[in-house]
């Protein structure tokens, strides 16, 4: 980290801050997981420096996926850092309710259709909701924090990926979300086919079956 | 809870008795608890007494806990009314824990209070167990919008309140934080010591534990899973090769930590000011510890339930009660089914702005 001269706190999130810096006369992010204080150091560092590898490599996947995803530009394990392109833009979850009905419509499909991508490669993004998801001037939606994405291919797991897009909906865009869900599975079953998406779309159901407390379970 | 569509009751009652006599009597019986709380209008806690049903061995058969909880009915209302120096005659609303929790019961406190809302011919509030947890902590803590952890035998979840309702931002997507932990505390034939959870023996041999074990560490989105970690620690503790000391040390450590991580996320993504931890697992020493750092990390309050409030009791019921009836919401007899698994982010919460 070195390299990299003056940093400007772009935002301390829950789990790593944000830094923007110049490197080699580039515009970075760099992410850095902060130990934490609260579990024993040997757990921290574990998580934090398995976080560290298998970020960079699933945002290179996704990239090869067809998925838009900062450019990678350094990691260093040892302080839980990644060094990462700046991707210019707007978070999804700041204008998406702000947009015309048809926009918003628009980029819930493209989301659908990017995740659709992801699923096919076997990649799970683990925290999908629409703050780790950039709008960019040119168009292009960037999906960033991979931090609790993995490499997976079992219906299972894009199945609680989709149902963790779909909370977060539910918390943040509680007016639209169903409007939302629907384009997003829609955009996705463009890419993967109506009988797969019906088969994810079963699989929600019976995760969400299988929480605590749920309405739709049999009792 | 459905609008007030007669308002007579309230009318009718004496000038004196609307103002300043006016109490709710609570009744929670949702799971292993019998418990019968008394509340003013103005959030005087007069009374809350319950009576626990232990079981001989193994986890809470609902349908003996629904018998004990019938047994002990008269009794707790009894010790209730009597702590309170309240005459039943004196109560204006009978508020009981409608769900959710198990079926046995939920049912055998709601005719309870159906029986004593119809013979007092005072109107009866249904109210959502998970709401109650938090009204009660946020009475007795002073908080007024925090993030809630509340982490139970049955329940594991952070939520906050956003437009109208408490909003689950992360909880478990399979079993509960106590309940992990009591599962494994049977598993490796602790027993209970009176008046407290089997998760408590866990917290003391944990202390004594040095080795942290590698265990799983599932946290999906803001979402935690924890089956799996009750699955590996027991399977290390029937395999013998570790100290229990260590496996209950590694087991909270790592439980904890998920629980801790998520509330940190919705803290972050909501940026409230205050947290709250509530729920039978909120005595727990380290957790307690835990989340007061991530508290202090954003700038929060952090504030831990008192325990006689923070484990299932009737008065956080009664409190609730007085809360939902003061908006006008009452349950009518022919809607005062129990609901066995209602979600808190079902329910309107109009008396909060």
């Amino acid at each position: 980290m070195d390299t990299v001269a003056e940093q400007t706190l772009l935002k301390k999130g829950a789990e790593a801050s944000l830094y923007l810096a110049d490197w080699h006369g580039r515009k970075v992010v760099v992410k850095v997981r902060i130990p934490k204080k609260y579990r024993p150091a040997a757990l921290d560092e574990q998580i934090r420096s398995y976080r560290t590898v298998h970020e960079p490599q699933l945002i290179h996947e996704a990239k090869a996926a067809g998925v838009p995803t900062p450019l990678i530009y350094m990691v260093n394990v040892p302080e839980a850092s990644i060094t990462m392109e700046y991707v210019e833009g707007q978070q999804i979850k700041q204008l998406l309710n702000k947009v015309p009905q048809q926009k918003r419509q628009e980029l819930c499909v493209k989301i659908g259709e990017l995740i659709g991508k992801l699923h096919r490669q076997g990649l799970i993004h683990g925290d999908l909701t629409t703050s780790n998801m950039i709008l960019s001037p040119e168009g292009k939606i960037y999906f960033v924090d991979f931090g609790l994405g993995e490499k997976n291919i079992e219906l299972e797991a894009q199945g609680v990926d989709l149902h963790l897009m779909k909370r977060a909906l539910q918390s943040t865009h509680y007016q639209f979300w169903e409007e939302y869900f629907k384009g997003v599975l829609c955009g996705y079953s463009s890419i993967l086919g109506s009988e797969a998406t019906e088969k994810i779309y079963e699989k929600i159901m019976e995760i969400e079956r299988r929480g605590r407390y749920v309405e739709e379970r049999k009792q | 809870m459905y609008p007030l569509k007669n308002v007579e009751s309230m009318k009718n009652m004496p000038k004196k008795q609307r103002k300043d006599k006016t109490y709710c009597l609570g009744i929670e019986s949702t799971a292993d608890d019998f418990g019968v709380g008394i509340a003013s209008f103005t959030g005087e806690i007069l009374a809350n007494k319950s009576d626990s049903y232990i079981p001989a061995e193994g986890g809470i058969h609902p349908r003996e806990a629904a018998r004990h909880h019938a047994e002990v009915a008269d009794k707790v209302l009894n010790d209730a009314l009597s702590a309170a120096g309240v005459k039943p005659r004196d109560l204006s609303v009978i508020a009981f824990s409608q769900g959710p929790g198990l079926g046995p019961c939920l049912r055998t406190g709601a005719t309870v209070a159906r029986a004593l809302a119809s013979y007092l011919n005072i109107p009866l509030v249904g109210v959502n167990h998970s709401v109650a947890h938090i009204e009660i902590g946020k009475l007795k803590t002073g908080v007024v919008d925090p993030v809630t952890l509340y982490a139970s035998g049955g329940n594991t979840m952070v939520t906050a309140f956003e437009s109208g309702r408490y909003r689950v931002f992360g909880e478990t997507l399979d079993i509960a934080l106590g309940n992990c932990l009591d599962v494994f505390a049977r598993e490796a034939g602790l027993k209970h010591k009176k008046g407290l959870p089997l998760g408590a023996a866990v917290e003391r041999l944990a202390t004594e534990g040095k080795n942290l074990v590698s265990l799983p560490y599932v946290v999906k989105g803001m979402d935690l899973s924890l089956s799996g970690l009750l699955t590996a620690t027991t399977a290390l503790l029937h395999r013998g090769s570790c100290r229990l000391e260590d496996l209950c040390y590694s087991l909270q450590e790592n439980a904890f930590s998920m629980v801790t991580e998520v509330t940190e996320r919705a803290l972050a993504h909501t940026e409230k000011e205050e947290v709250l931890l509530t729920g039978g697992v909120a005595a727990n020493k380290r957790l307690q510890s835990m989340l007061s750092v991530i508290a202090q990390e954003h700038d929060a309050r952090f504030n831990v339930v008192p325990l006689e409030f923070a484990t299932d009791n009737g008065a956080m019921i009664a409190w609730t009660g007085v809360l939902a009836y003061r908006h006008g919401l009452v349950t009518p007899l022919e809607e005062s089914f129990v609901k066995l698994r209602w979600r808190v982010d079902k329910v309107d919460v109009p008396w909060i702005q």
